[in-house]
């Protein structure tokens, strides 16, 4: 079953066209990788689904819902969580305080809101932090941070741009199991990635973009072997 | 799974019996001084600080909350001054009706201001409500219904009068409806801090972007932050012109009332409900006593120690003079 629909979805900056006629669907349950190399419009097109920038012409359906032109607080409430490329954590916050304004979405009880946070993060393994202020923390567990705060929405499609982007390599694995993990969940992902080993290794399909235009949408194994996607992205990868 | 389970049974807020025990010994000793014999200055430099409180403590919702620098809050102290002392004048109408008017009336604005205003912010959102505020002063200078620059003179009554919330032998009385105002004030805040939309409103103050993906309709939040506050600043405006029953323009809709909000809520501690107490507490008898020791306005200087406490305050205590008191004791942060 569908769960997002994306049709002919474009924006223009002046002259430059951040993405131009990106078209594909998105099935229930499973994982969506995104890939392409930095400018090809990848962290746009989260902000066009999303609705934090306004898209020029296009279609997003979500769960044959058009969402199309709607607030994010709005998309959000219908159950689209998102993370951000550049990290957004309430900073002056405690990592349980973070989780719990998301948790108040769907409980209005604070103390189940406390629980249920609490539950989330044991989810993302930072059970121990929780009272810790998000400035406080690490890359890699601000990273965790947003994946909780988003999954404290209880959504139906989560949004991560880069997860494991600016972390060391010793917390990469953490972060993939992670996302392994939530897919188990029932959630349905789309998830942004530079490291190519990873997106192969999670992704049930992949979409490949280059100066804004989508170049190849696919399982992982047809993407690796998309000539275009060797040209414009993975270049050695395929050769090594 | 031990570690989850132990930590669904920490209690919600770090309570601390030693804190609660001084903050009751505190209010009763705050309801018993006038007992004891206070003498009419003391009983004027308490309610003072009372007043200022609660009106600082109304600014630091919108702004210690939900971010939003407002320059301009001295209209709302205004409009609940002059409703309550309209009514009663015109109509009859006892301030104790009239403060809930006041309060309603300040609320609308906040919303007619709100909507417009709250799309910007920052700076932007900041000069906004200063003009706004200073719109209002000219408006009344020249409205003659409410006495243009002469202002309102309340009719007197001849005895004390709790119907009309007048009292002319002591100032106890005065003391005590400024002290539970206070009190109330302090706890709605308070509750307000530790519900969802206390939660939410921080979401709001610390990246709106975020909050937007958490459901957060940032631009309503906003504006329900500025109600709550315009309707907590509304009835001191309201029980202080009862408490100098001569009202006019330059008086309750002066710049000063917005800046002095501002000066006690930074000093105290902005976006904690103990900052506005903490504030209030220390810059209202500086003011009171530069006011006896030099005269009239207290010869400005007053004005020049808020200044030189302020950049004081600014450079080597960002977050105001709670930050000297371990977050434990009076937060329910870490427990760690």
């Amino acid at each position: 079953m569908k769960i997002l629909s994306v049709e002919n979805l474009s924006r223009s900056f002046g002259g430059i066209k951040a993405n131009d006629d990106i078209s594909f669907n998105v099935d229930q349950g499973s994982i969506l990788g995104i890939i392409g190399p930095n400018g090809a419009g990848k962290s746009t097109l989260f902000d066009l689904i999303t609705g934090y920038t306004k898209a020029d012409r296009g279609k997003v359906e979500f769960f044959e819902k058009n969402i199309f032109g709607l607030s994010p607080d709005k998309i959000s409430n219908l159950g689209v969580g998102r993370t951000f490329q550049k990290l957004k954590p309430f900073a002056d916050q405690t990592l349980l305080e973070n989780v719990m304004i998301g948790a108040f979405v769907k409980e209005q009880n604070i103390k189940k809101a406390r629980d249920k946070a609490l539950e989330i993060i044991d989810f993302v393994d930072l059970i121990e932090k929780r009272h810790h202020f998000a400035k406080e923390l690490s890359t890699g567990q601000r990273k965790r941070l947003e994946m909780a705060r988003a999954m404290a929405i209880e959504p139906k499609l989560l949004l991560m741009d880069e997860v494991t982007g600016g972390v060391d390599q010793k917390t990469i694995p953490g972060l993939v199991e992670l996302i392994k993990k939530l897919k188990k969940t029932g959630v349905t992902i789309i998830t942004i990635e530079h490291n190519i080993n990873i997106i192969m290794e999670i992704s049930d399909n992949v979409l490949a973009l280059d100066q804004g235009k989508s170049i190849a949408f696919g399982p992982p194994k047809e993407i690796q072997k998309n000539k275009e996607v060797i040209d414009s992205y993975l270049g050695t990868f395929d050769a090594a | 799974m031990d570690k989850l389970i132990a930590a669904k049974s920490e209690p919600l807020w770090n309570t601390n019996n030693k804190v609660i025990s001084v903050i009751v010994g505190l209010v009763i000793l705050l309801f018993a001084l006038p007992l004891v014999g206070l003498n009419s200055f003391y009983l004027h430099l308490f309610i003072m600080i009372f007043m200022h409180a609660v009106m600082a403590q109304s600014w630091n919702v919108i702004a210690g909350f939900s971010g939003q620098i407002s320059l301009g809050h001295g209209a709302f102290f205004g409009i609940g001054a002059y409703a309550t002392s309209f009514f009663y004048m015109e109509y009859g109408i006892t301030p104790w009706i009239s403060i809930f008017f006041g309060m309603f009336v300040s609320g609308i604005f906040a919303v007619l201001i709100g909507i417009p205003m709250l799309r910007l912010s920052g700076h932007y959102f900041a000069i906004a409500t200063l003009l706004i505020g200073i719109s209002f002063q000219v408006v009344f200078q020249r409205w003659d219904l409410v006495g243009a620059a002469s202002g309102l003179w309340v009719t007197m009554t001849p005895e004390d009068s709790w119907t009309a919330l007048q009292f002319h032998s002591s100032k106890v009385p005065y003391y005590y409806i400024f002290l539970v105002f206070f009190l109330v004030s302090f706890f709605a805040v308070w509750v307000l801090s530790r519900s969802k939309l206390g939660y939410r409103l921080r979401a709001v103050r610390d990246d709106p972007q975020a909050a937007l993906s958490l459901c957060i309709n940032v631009s309503n939040y906003k504006i329900i932050a500025y109600v709550i506050s315009a309707m907590i600043m509304a009835p001191m405006g309201s029980l202080f012109a009862q408490y100098i029953l001569i009202i006019d323009p330059d008086r309750v809709f002066n710049i000063e009332i917005s800046i002095i909000v501002l000066l006690i809520t930074v000093l105290g501690g902005i976006g904690n409900v103990w900052g506005p107490i903490i504030g209030a507490s220390i810059l209202i008898p500086i003011s009171e006593y530069s006011r006896i020791y030099l005269g009239g306005t207290g010869g400005a200087v007053d004005l020049i120690l808020y200044g030189l406490i302020l950049m004081i305050i600014c450079v080597f205590r960002p977050n105001g003079l709670i930050s000297f008191i371990p977050k434990d004791i009076l937060e329910r942060k870490k427990q760690r």
